[in-house]
């Protein structure tokens, strides 16, 4: 491994450590809470991204891969009370398939039809479960979460390491992804997908590992759900603003590499949650609607192109 | 349960809807289909339309076609403002912009929707007009006016649309834009303008549709939302930019929806169309009128 990794390495440890420390020290319930979203968003973010960004694919229904994922764990639930990390790995396949699935129907021909199956599918997968009974149909259900958890003083303190490890294990995979083959090859297709074919790129194939992935990493981000809020409706679970903020974030903070997406989930996840508490969350909503027009528009590469322009022009 | 009345209400009242959504994807048809340009917040200038024609309505009295027919010229003008700052921002800068492009059109459909709610709340909105309410009665079968009259406006904006693109110099140069943009200046048309000018027309039809769409429902912001997958599976069924193969797709889904919808619940007309998007993607793309 290279120093930069190595050091890279060291910094997601101590961020680990840190967030432990956190969940020693700080006892403010709406704190924790807010800081549980924005590790939430960091999953989403770089999930997105990793379609999004890396191959220029844009998924406009993050909310229903993560809704997969918080379904499938109350499935779960209901049927044996599974353990956590077989929720987490259920809700990642289940997702990483529809990814696959629906990349394999949409993205051989051209990439808009893949973008707008997401749209439609969030409709979709929510009717499904407002007709389903056994996961609380529309008026949702209570998910009786467990008491204890080794090494910590509550269930709640545990959910939030684990949101933590998902948060530093997704920024890993996109890491890597990155420094890989794989990640020049999707370089490749986003800058110009013909002429990658030509030169012998297997684009579909990458395309596919791409939504199974970022599909993948979304579900997981929302299988701890329903042990963390204890109450799952598909109003909360298909909530439209984890679509809008799952894409605003990484073109926000910039979509060419890992940083980005962790920059615009610290940033806009942190100022949203501050502002929940004195605007309504419409004006939230609109907020970042504007923000993410501008930032398309004005400054395309987001505040890490821009940093990354500011510098280049220092040093010449 | 099952009658044979039941059936044909149901076929005609799709058939009667289908005519309204042809209205509602004649726009992203041209774009999506002509234009190459993915507007995923065409179903949202629907939905403002729709409030447009219920602040008409409510302020001043006036007949919401009369309404739709005053502000579509103000519509077309929003939609050459718009494809300006998405031509400067993003076709302008060539091949690899499409998900910029895609993802500005989004935060375009949040602004719009989201502004409405803070405008109008999230109740629902309806209008006012004398034929609202009644229907007329052939044999077993009911036709609402508040279905009928979309339909027929939805069926003549068609073919109006379809002599326009077919008939006139401007309407043969939108329909050759993207296929041939150098040919188009050869014959003294520009490209940038001609697409300017689709566009508008684009929007203007979605403010019209959304003065239909409130004759047949009341609306709320979001239901935009329900319109994308529809209208673009409509358009996909049709054919990329084949007029006439947006109204056939748009009367089989219509059907499709209304069917299901009486039969096995209205929850479920939604995914009518998007198991129509998958199906055609999967067996035939090119659609059902496509080159």
């Amino acid at each position: 491994m290279s120093v930069k990794g190595r050091s890279l390495l060291v910094l997601a440890v101590l961020f680990l450590a840190g967030l432990f420390a956190f969940t020693r020290f700080v006892e403010n319930r709406y704190i924790f809470f807010a800081a549980y979203v924005v590790l939430q968003y960091i999953v989403l973010a770089t999930a997105w991204n990793i379609l999004g960004g890396y191959t220029g694919y844009v998924n406009f229904g993050t909310g229903a891969f993560f809704a997969l994922g918080v379904y499938s764990s109350v499935f779960l639930i209901q049927m044996f009370r599974a353990p956590l990390l077989v929720q987490i790995a259920t809700g990642g396949v289940v997702a990483g398939l529809l990814g696959l699935g629906l990349g394999y129907l949409t993205l051989r021909l051209r990439g808009t039809f893949f973008s707008i199956a997401t749209l439609a599918l969030a409709v979709v997968l929510q009717t499904f479960v407002i007709n389903w009974e056994y996961v609380g149909g529309a008026k949702g259900t209570t998910v009786l979460r467990p008491a204890h958890a080794p090494f910590f003083n509550n269930y709640i303190e545990f959910l939030f390491m684990v949101m933590g490890c998902l948060a530093v294990g997704s920024v890993a995979i996109a890491w890597f992804i990155e420094h890989s083959r794989i990640g020049r090859g999707f370089a490749a297709i986003r800058d110009n997908e013909e002429a990658a074919e030509c030169t012998g790129v297997p684009t579909l194939k990458l395309k596919l590992l791409a939504t199974t992935i970022s599909g993948c990493l979304m579900g997981v981000a929302g299988t701890p759900f329903p042990y963390y809020l204890s109450f799952v409706d598909p109003d909360s679970a298909f909530n439209l603003s984890y679509a809008l903020n799952s894409l605003a974030m990484p073109v926000v903070g910039g979509t060419t590499t890992w940083l980005g997406p962790v920059v615009g989930a610290v940033l806009l996840g942190t100022a949203q949650q501050l502002a929940t508490v004195t605007i309504s969350s419409e004006l939230n909503i609109l907020i970042v609607g504007v923000v993410l027009v501008l930032f398309v528009v004005l400054a395309p590469k987001g505040i890490v192109g821009l940093v990354q322009q500011f510098v280049q022009r220092r040093r010449a | 349960m099952f009658s044979l009345d039941l059936l044909l209400n149901a076929v005609v009242a799709g058939a009667l809807l289908g005519g309204f959504y042809a209205a509602v994807s004649l726009g992203i048809s041209v774009t999506f289909g002509l234009l190459d340009v993915v507007n995923i917040a065409h179903p949202v200038f629907v939905i403002l339309g729709a409030y447009t024609a219920f602040t008409l309505n409510a302020n001043y009295g006036v007949d919401p076609l009369l309404a739709g027919a005053l502000f579509a010229p103000v519509f077309f003008v929003l939609g050459v403002v718009v494809y300006r700052v998405y031509y400067t921002s993003f076709e302008s800068k060539g091949e690899g912009s499409q998900g910029g492009g895609l993802v500005f059109f989004f935060g375009l459909l949040f602004i719009v929707e989201v502004g409405l709610m803070l405008k109008f709340g999230v109740d629902y909105r309806l209008v006012e007009a004398p034929y609202i309410g009644e229907s007329i009665h052939l044999g077993p079968i009911g036709l609402a006016y508040r279905l009928l009259v979309p339909c027929a406006v939805g069926l003549l904006m068609t073919l109006c649309l379809y002599l326009f693109l077919g008939k006139t110099f401007y309407g043969r140069a939108i329909m050759g834009v993207a296929q041939d943009s150098l040919a188009l200046r050869l014959v003294g048309a520009d490209p940038v303008r001609v697409k300017t000018l689709a566009f508008g027309i684009s929007i203007a039809t979605a403010s019209v549709a959304g003065a239909l769409l409130i004759m047949i429902s009341p609306v709320e912001p979001s239901i935009g939302r329900a319109y994308i997958g529809r209208a673009f599976a409509i358009t996909v069924l049709g054919g990329l930019g084949s007029i006439g193969g947006t109204l056939t797709a748009a009367m089989i889904l219509g059907i499709a929806e209304s069917l299901t919808s009486t039969f096995s619940g209205p929850s479920w007309a939604l995914a009518v169309s998007f198991g129509i998007l998958l199906l055609v993607l999967a067996v035939r793309p090119a659609g059902l009128f496509g080159r």
